[in-house]
């Protein structure tokens, strides 16, 4: 071995690459050292063990659709139904549903009165759906209850001939009124409870409102007339009106802020000025 | 110069075959960078990132609280639809009643979820304003439930829902904790987190979900955000439309109309 040749390795001359014990080792430079096949060894096994434990902990499917069992989709997707939907129930209840679509429950699906019916849409004649024919459910939608909407049909459960079943007087399936609602509370209970408590209590809606009898049965588009002028207030508020006995608070309709129409400021419901 | 060697670096004498320290590191870098490569890129190979928005539909849900008359009759076909359990209290869907009093108090309850209804509990005189609310999963295009998720157990879908693995869950309740909107709650029973899946088993029949379904005055409309001749469609154009806590950029996909500035 000359001098000039060098260990690979180290980086020394040959012939100063020495062991521990200062025996020279000569290390032939086609075979790869021993402390890189043992590198070499770790590392594989290291990388042998992360892929194994990968395929072990990883589930199947995962990461084919994004950051989640692809699988689990499908799981979700396969639970069973329990509403069937009211396209089902028209396959076979053809007249209750043409009844339905004339009246005014015709957004309404069979399911929300009769309950899920899935079932019932696999074996027709051994599972029938519930009719609920206690007075507890229709009042679900339609006792008075402040917060629903104005104009909704509401009636108050206790006094409302507490003891027939609602179904007595109305066919849910085209639930117009036995008679045409006779008080407006009927449908604006909000409005009649306040007014009740105002200083226009004794007066009746049509005073003030002119309501076609269409209204009743197409409450939405047909609508009652609203006052539309200051002097129809001023009717009985205007200092110069010939009803004094009715001992109204008085304005001048001239001088009390003419550029305003009164409800601008005043709720002719539940008027603030002098109520309770 | 490759398979050169350079002279004065050691260079095999006798033409023997020998490796020299760059000879080396080239065949070790070259042997090491294709697998620290894959190690690294296993992961990001494995799937798209969480997040993305999704590309084919995109659902979504309107609702028009002018309209909810707080029947509750969503809350239950709920429970029954998705088989969440009645005790104790957890909901899918739920509606909130608010009420605005007249000395500037909002007063907000939801009386098991308003299945059994509203009682009163403020006399009239004292209600400035009152409403329903419908509340529900958001179904957030950033879902925060999703981005903290330790496992990959809760997901959102190709079309824009949150779904959750429930044999994947470990139940850590990190996604609960996250959740702005409190749609997400602890299974009893299965010890996961459970919550509104849009009922995406019946979106895939084609079917709505069970709350849109059974709601009688129509206050949930449902369908594809980005579609054009839809109910959904018509509702975000025809309303004003609002989103609770936009301030938190989750991006909601359920979509308010009418909706009071109180509600939080």
């Amino acid at each position: 071995m000359s001098a000039d040749v060098y260990c690979p390795w180290v980086g020394v001359p040959m012939h100063a690459c020495r062991s521990l014990e200062g025996e020279a080792v000569f290390v032939s430079p086609s075979v790869v050292p021993q402390q890189v096949v043992r590198v070499g060894i770790a590392f594989a096994v290291a990388v042998a063990a992360l892929l194994i434990a990968r395929s072990v902990l990883i589930p199947k499917t995962f990461g084919e659709l994004g950051h989640y069992r692809a699988a689990a989709v499908d799981s979700i997707a396969a639970h069973d139904i329990k509403f069937a939907g009211k396209q089902e129930c028209a396959v076979c209840h053809e007249s209750e549903m043409d009844r339905l679509k004339a009246g005014r429950h015709k957004g309404l699906t069979c399911e929300v009165c009769h309950g899920p019916s899935a079932e019932h849409t696999m074996s027709p004649v051994d599972i029938q759906p519930p009719a609920p024919r206690d007075r507890a459910f229709c009042p679900l939608c339609h006792s008075y209850n402040a917060a629903r909407p104005t104009g909704f049909p509401q009636i108050d459960p206790v006094v409302h001939n507490p003891l027939d079943p609602c179904i007595t007087c109305h066919e849910p399936h085209e639930p117009e009124p036995p008679y045409t609602p006779e008080e407006c509370s009927a449908c604006h209970g909000q409005i009649s409870r306040q007014k009740a408590v105002s200083h226009h209590a004794r007066l009746a809606c049509t005073v003030c409102h002119e309501v076609p009898e269409a209204h009743k049965i197409s409450p939405r588009e047909v609508t009652p007339t609203r006052p539309t002028t200051r002097a129809f207030c001023g009717q009985c508020h205007a200092s110069q009106n010939p009803l004094q006995g009715l001992r109204a608070p008085q304005i001048d309709l001239t001088t009390h802020n003419p550029e305003y129409l009164c409800w601008q400021c005043h709720y002719p419901h539940y008027p603030e000025a002098g109520g309770l | 110069m490759p398979n050169s060697v350079t002279p004065g670096q050691g260079a095999p004498e006798n033409g023997e075959q020998a490796v020299d320290r760059r000879e080396f590191l080239k065949e070790a870098c070259g042997l090491a960078g294709p697998i620290l490569l894959g190690v690294i890129s296993l992961p990001a190979l494995a799937g798209e990132v969480v997040g993305q928005e999704p590309q084919r539909r995109l659902y979504g849900m309107g609702i028009d609280v002018s309209k909810c008359i707080g029947c509750g009759r969503c809350a239950a076909a709920c429970k029954i639809e998705n088989d969440v359990p009645a005790e104790p209290r957890y909901f899918n869907t739920w509606v909130e009643r608010y009420v605005i009093q007249t000395d500037g108090e909002v007063v907000v309850d939801s009386p098991n979820g308003g299945i059994d209804g509203f009682p009163p509990t403020v006399s009239e005189g004292e209600i400035e304003r009152t409403f329903f609310v419908p509340k529900l999963c958001n179904h957030c295009i950033d879902a925060p439930c999703v981005q903290v998720c330790p496992v990959g157990a809760t997901f959102i879908t190709e079309d824009g829902v949150v779904l959750v693995d429930q044999d994947y869950c470990i139940g850590c309740r990190y996604c609960i904790q996250a959740c702005p909107y409190g749609a997400r709650w602890m299974h009893p029973e299965k010890n996961v987190a459970s919550k509104c899946t849009w009922c995406y088993h019946r979106l895939k029949r084609g079917l709505v979900p069970a709350c849109v379904e059974v709601c009688p005055t129509g206050a949930r409309i449902f369908g594809e955000v980005e579609g054009r001749a839809t109910p959904l469609a018509r509702h975000l154009r025809m309303n004003e439309i609002q989103v609770l806590k936009p301030h938190l950029n989750t991006k909601p996909k359920v979509f308010y109309a009418h909706l009071d500035g109180e509600v939080r």
